[in-house]
């Protein structure tokens, strides 16, 4: 996983609460066995019509979002299936960074996994965040995950919460296996003590 | 097993139980294998649940760093998710390459694969109990949402994704924050000719689609009680459904006669040990939650989606509701594409709505009283002709029992399919999808825009509703059907 630190970037907006990762990325893109090249399908049902066309009504099909590498969306973001493809579409369709209000639970996990970084607002800093957006020429955000905060060209500043030790793995792009094996005297002790019971 | 806390237990093994500790702490702290200030829990897991689906990059991600499955005897995988439910080879090469990577990497890894035709495939979520692998007190993971059915039996059963897959697999732990804890109490009792499904339905469109993030949840009441195990799963499998990663209920009698005798459930004295230590599964009184809520299922009617999300749900005696009447903006923007995709119009009546397709099937109502109930509703009925009606086992063991019980016959004649086990039209991920713009009554879990096919429209039910759905083309009430009540399920 690479390491993470501050992203200042374009921003998009998808202003729509409980978008679930079946539209992040369809079923159809799941029989791929790779790891890899699934931001071409991300929201694929929504980006595209059935011919193949953009959707020019789609939010993120906007010119002003174009190269966005962090997604400001509705509230309960990635809900629904487990699906770790959704979070491996994103970052490969280039986002680091999504802020919502909410988040599904599994998404979160797969998110930070990966090393995308999950900045959870309150709603209406949210909202407030979207209404900063320049909607005809597209607008930066810097997110800053050391000093763990939001901050707008104008120079407004939102800190948010973030789980130190998550935090500490992504600005040092540590690999959680790896960490969890230098506890496996831990782990062997735990199976000894369950088997003797 | 030794129902205490983890520090406790290991540093004074004579420590009593402490009191007030709830169902989810009691399961948490007996896997605890590291638990230090300001970092997440390592959290020993007793059951990794394998598909084709979200396995195979974690595989490969062993092989990359030449990591072995740690606990190959705590790792069971079959097929489910995109084999086809007609006879003969697999057409699609994508699915194909899938399912031939989990049989590679099953024989490679050395973990027991439940493959198509060993008589013991179906859903993951089917196979765990019926096999007896699910149990209570167990922590129990898949990379699979809806592992959230295993909570049924106490078990603490949630889904992961496929980094987390290969972690479990290479560690047999995962990293895990404490979750909150929720009682969601089902109060009253479940009047005649409603279900497991209209109560999690209710449910969901009383708490919303997100009302459980962050939590796992409890579920207490005597309505839950009084359901069967089989019915309990359809409640668990769509706790994720309203958010909750995971839900619990304390393990009793019903769990207990479900599990004995079961392939993998203990057997003999280990059985008799197992049971006295299971019955100490209960929250203790004075345990505390951080939320409560309390769902009254008196005034429940059978349930029916029209949205694109499990809380978008209403009676079926009422009808589509209208975007205006929602006070958040959100909430209206999202029922008015809701309708959109739906292809519905505000106040049009719910037993109005014709259907093309009706799926019986998938991880929430494929066992053998799903499709008992649905074939007491189809029994010497005919499926409307505007109707495709297709009845998908959850798994080769429920197949056979159908089978033998003649349900397959009654589904026959009355003019559905009778597939083989699989998730099927639940996702679509097989050939078993719906057309864009065609309507179908599901017993699944999902109704998001495109799950059972691209533009296809989902309406969730109960299998008895999705049954009389089949027979007269439109959404009905199950209760105007018969004079005696429908046996619940």
């Amino acid at each position: 996983m690479k390491a993470i630190s501050e992203v200042s970037a374009r921003v998009a907006v998808l202003d729509r609460p409980d978008v679930d990762t079946d539209q992040i990325i369809p079923k159809q893109f799941l029989k791929r066995i790779e790891r890899t090249g699934y931001g071409q399908y991300a929201f694929f049902d929504w980006r595209f019509d059935e011919d193949g066309n953009e959707r020019p009504g789609f939010e993120l099909n906007q010119p002003q979002f174009a190269g966005a590498r962090i997604l400001l969306a509705g509230r309960n973001f990635g809900c629904g299936s487990s699906r770790e493809h959704a979070a491996w579409a994103l970052q490969d369709a280039g986002f680091d960074v999504v802020i919502a209000p909410s988040f599904g639970d599994i998404f979160r996990s797969n998110a930070a996994k990966v090393g995308i970084v999950i900045v959870q607002l309150p709603e209406d800093q949210v909202k407030e965040l979207m209404e900063s957006v320049d909607l005809d020429r597209g607008s930066d955000l810097t997110v800053d995950l050391e000093a763990l905060t939001v901050s707008t060209p104008e120079g407004k500043v939102f800190p948010f919460a973030f789980d130190a030790s998550a935090r500490y793995r992504l600005l040092n792009g540590l690999d959680d296996i790896d960490l969890t094996l230098t506890h496996e005297a831990e782990i062997t002790a735990y199976e000894t003590a369950r088997a003797t019971r | 097993m030794r129902l205490q806390p983890r520090a406790a237990w290991q540093d004074f093994p004579e420590w009593p139980l402490v009191a007030g500790r709830s169902l989810l702490e009691k399961v948490w702290d007996l896997h605890v294998v590291r638990d230090e200030p300001g970092e997440p829990t390592l959290l020993y897991i007793d059951l990794h649940l394998v598909h084709e689906v979200t396995s195979p990059q974690a595989f490969e991600g062993l092989r990359l760093a030449g990591r072995r499955v740690r606990r190959p005897d705590l790792t069971v995988a079959t097929m489910d998710h995109n084999v086809p439910t007609l006879p003969g080879p697999v057409t699609d090469p994508m699915a194909k390459a899938q399912l031939d990577a989990l049989r590679a990497n099953c024989e490679e890894f050395g973990v027991e694969l439940h493959g198509t035709g060993s008589g013991r495939e179906g859903i993951v979520h089917v196979i765990g109990p019926e096999l007896g692998l699910t149990q209570p007190g167990k922590t129990i993971v898949c990379g699979d949402s809806h592992t959230s059915t295993h909570g049924a039996f106490g078990a603490l059963a949630f889904g992961i994704g496929t980094s987390e897959v290969e972690h479990v697999l290479a560690t047999q732990t995962l990293n895990q924050q404490r979750p909150k804890a929720m009682l969601l109490e089902f109060q009253g009792d479940l009047p005649p000719g409603l279900t497991a499904k209209d109560m999690i339905l209710g449910a969901i469109g009383q708490v919303g689609v997100a009302g459980g993030v962050g939590y796992v949840v409890e579920y207490a009441g005597e309505a839950i009680r009084a359901l069967s195990m089989e019915q309990r799963m359809t409640i668990f499998n769509m706790t994720i459904e309203w958010g909750a990663r995971a839900g619990l209920i304390a393990p009793d009698e019903t769990t207990f006669s479900y599990l004995e005798d079961r392939p993998h459930a203990p057997q003999g004295e280990d059985w008799l040990r197992a049971v006295a230590e299971w019955r100490q599964l209960a929250s203790d009184p004075g345990s505390t939650y951080d939320t409560h809520v309390v769902v009254d299922v008196t005034e429940l009617a059978p349930q029916v989606t029209w949205g694109t999300n499990p809380g978008m749900v209403v009676p079926v005696t009422s009808s589509v509701p209208d975007p205006k009447s929602f006070t958040d903006s959100d909430d209206r923007d999202a029922a008015e594409r809701a309708l959109t995709y739906m292809g519905l119009r505000a106040g049009q009546p719910i037993e109005e709505i014709t259907v093309d397709r009706v799926f019986i099937g998938s991880c929430t109502n494929s066992r053998i009283e799903d499709l008992r109930a649905a074939a007491e509703i189809v029994r010497g009925g005919t499926v409307d002709p505007r109707v495709t009606a297709l009845v998908v086992p959850g798994s080769a063991q429920v197949r056979r029992q159908a089978e033998s019980e003649g349900l397959d016959q009654v589904f026959l004649d009355a003019g559905f399919e009778w597939r083989l086990a699989g998730c099927s039209m639940c996702l679509g991920m097989n050939p078993d999808v719906l057309a864009p713009g065609e309507r179908c009554a599901s017993t699944s879990n999902r109704n998001f825009e495109g799950r059972q096919g691209r533009g296809g429209r989902t309406h969730l039910v109960s299998p008895q509703m999705a049954a009389a759905a089949a027979l007269h083309g439109h959404f009905v009430d199950v209760r105007a059907l018969a004079a005696e009540p429908v046996a619940a399920s």
